[in-house]
């Protein structure tokens, strides 16, 4: 039965549709993977009851030719997303032995179209990391090792157990967060797929807020159409979310195989790093190439403010955050650490709940926002970000479709090999940041690998609810490239 | 810019972050780190440039004013670490 989690999500579809096995089945098969891959710690809470209950239920509908979307089809979910009655840490202490009353949006969606919980999977502290190493539950480990070497390798982060889990084959897809490429970034790491929607397509209601004008839940699945066929279940209007937007959601998977002939791609000149790996820069061209044989038109643009992006972003998420992690108060959930009066209470618990990362962003977004210093950074920070999102609408009203670049500098890094240095580890979005300050869809596909064996991922970056070119794009991406498995040895 | 240590120590306890007094000058060098890396964006002219307040381009929604959700006290503290007869409770505010 083990060689069922190696099928695709739209494999495993047709399979449960003509009854070649069931989603108890499939549901049992990857359960025992998780079993036999605890050593990667993707899964913070196995919940292998709920998941053989929900995929009964899904049989049944099955049987009775009612089965939604996603009937029968087992999923990860990023510890980040409420899930009722099943504890919900967001990998942080603070939040203790949390356990909601309630299901987030896009869960409930997943749920409401059929599919099946597995467990919940690690992440980065209230998602602040590109490597999963600030989760309180420890790191992650990534499936992919260099050739002929056995060192353990971060994921990527913040969604990192959601793109290892996918990539070992551990559930057929996972939901993640982005809020500076916590998607993408991952998704390059694993040769996996990440999708990171436009601002306001998916609801963050039910989501921990990290950064909530950056925030977006997507997908990372193993192909581009499994990444579409779960868009759609997870996008839509939600009222409960302000910021949602109220605009039908389209067949992404129809967007799968088609022509791509005449689009506008733009090549971003501000992308060309100084001092940027060769393997980075072939994969780029290379890339390009088969968009162009796909008959596209490569032309350069210019992005002139995306240098700083980077800098922008370390303030306007850490001023979000340190609003939103306000509510950590050791009074209505969570940790409590004990205090003589109230104000000691709330000083002690919030020392010893947050983590390192988390302490240095909620304590940075509080100077920023401080009497004095409001206006030359928080408001700076806001500024540059109108001129950011002025270069993409400048390039897209110039006629290009989607733009082509790098999803990250580099290849996975080894467990402990950065973080001494913070911002050398905030180098890693350099590529991905741009899109959350612009609010545009991106999607990462994998690209090929570097000269060690490690996977390295493209990132697109599309109109604003333009998420369907990305697919069509990233499925010819996919298509020349072709999909890459780590081998097993866990 | 750059911070001091009293201004380290200041900004713990507007955050309400119990900071033990060692870790203040390690703290110092990780914050002004990351001021010294925000600091290119004081050579971007920002002349006559909005603040970006919405993402999206859209008008904020909004709801009737009506209570749609209600009577989950059990719901509410399900999660509170002390509490007594549906309050929350806190260390004596009042001496």
């Amino acid at each position: 039965m083990t060689d069922l989690t190696s099928l695709t999500l739209a494999q495993a579809r047709s399979g449960l549709a003509s009854k070649s096995f069931t989603s108890l089945e499939l549901t049992d098969a990857h359960l025992q993977a998780i079993e036999a891959a605890r050593v990667l710690n993707a899964f913070v809470m196995e919940t292998p009851d709920q998941a053989r209950a929900m995929a009964r239920e899904a049989d049944a509908k099955i049987v009775k030719g009612e089965g939604g979307p996603l009937a029968g089809i087992p999923l990860g979910i990023k510890d980040l997303f409420a899930t009722k009655d099943v504890r919900t840490t967001a990998c942080s202490k603070i939040l203790g032995n949390f356990v909601p009353t309630y299901e987030s949006t896009v869960t409930s969606q997943l749920w409401r179209d059929g599919a099946v919980m597995l467990g919940k999977l690690n992440n980065d502290e209230f998602a602040m990391g590109s490597s999963n190493e600030t989760s309180c539950f420890g790191p992650v480990v990534n499936p992919w090792r260099r050739d002929g070497a056995n060192t353990t390798l971060v994921p990527g982060g913040s969604s990192g157990g959601s793109a290892s889990a996918v990539a070992a084959l551990l559930c057929m897809g996972a939901t993640a967060t982005d809020t500076g490429g916590s998607i993408r970034q991952p998704a390059a790491f694993t040769a996996t797929v990440g999708m990171k929607p436009t601002y306001g397509r998916c609801s963050r209601w039910g989501i921990v807020a990290f950064a909530s004008s950056l925030d977006q839940a997507g997908p990372i699945a193993r192909t581009v159409r499994d990444a579409a066929i779960l868009m759609r279940s997870m996008a839509g209007h939600d009222p409960k979310d302000t910021t949602s937007v109220d605009r039908a959601v389209p067949d992404y998977e129809a967007a799968i195989g088609k022509s791509v002939n005449g689009m506008k791609i733009g090549i971003p000149r501000e992308y060309r790093l100084d001092g940027m790996p060769a393997e980075i820069e072939k994969l780029w061209s290379e890339g390009a190439a088969w968009l162009r044989s796909a008959g596209a038109e490569l032309i350069d643009v210019s992005l002139p403010h995306t240098k700083y992006a980077l800098p922008a972003y370390y303030i306007v998420a850490p001023a979000e955050a340190s609003s939103n992690l306000a509510r950590y108060d050791g009074v209505r959930y969570g940790l409590r650490a004990p205090g003589r009066s109230v104000g000691e209470m709330y000083e002690n618990t919030r020392g010893e709940g947050f983590g390192a990362e988390v302490r240095r962003r909620v304590m940075i977004g509080t100077y920023v926002l401080s009497a004095g210093y409001y206006d030359a950074y928080y408001l700076r920070a806001q500024k540059v970000r109108t001129l950011i999102k002025k270069d993409f609408e400048d390039c897209f009203a110039s006629g290009v479709h989607a733009i082509l670049t790098p999803a990250t500098p580099s290849a996975a890094f080894g467990i402990g090999e950065k973080g001494a240095d913070p911002i050398e580890m905030y180098l890693n979005d350099i590529f991905t940041v741009t899109v959350n300050m612009a609010g545009l869809p991106g999607i990462g596909v994998p690209g090929g690998k570097d000269s060690q064996g490690l996977p390295l991922g493209l990132q697109l970056i599309g109109r604003p609810f333009d998420e369907e070119t990305l697919f069509s794009l990233g499925e010819v991406i996919e298509q020349a490239a072709g999909r890459f498995t780590p081998p097993r040895w866990w | 810019m750059s911070v001091d240590a009293a201004t380290v120590r200041r900004i713990a306890q507007l955050a309400r972050i119990a900071v033990a007094e060692t870790e203040v000058p390690h703290l110092q060098g990780e914050l002004n780190a990351m001021l010294a890396f925000v600091e290119q964006l004081s050579e971007v002219n920002i002349d006559g440039v909005e603040p970006m307040t919405s993402v999206t381009p859209m008008e904020m929604k909004k709801r009737p004013d009506v209570v749609n959700d209600g009577d989950i006290p059990d719901d509410i503290i399900r999660n509170a670490p002390a509490t007594d007869d549906h309050f929350f409770l806190v260390p004596k505010v009042v001496e």
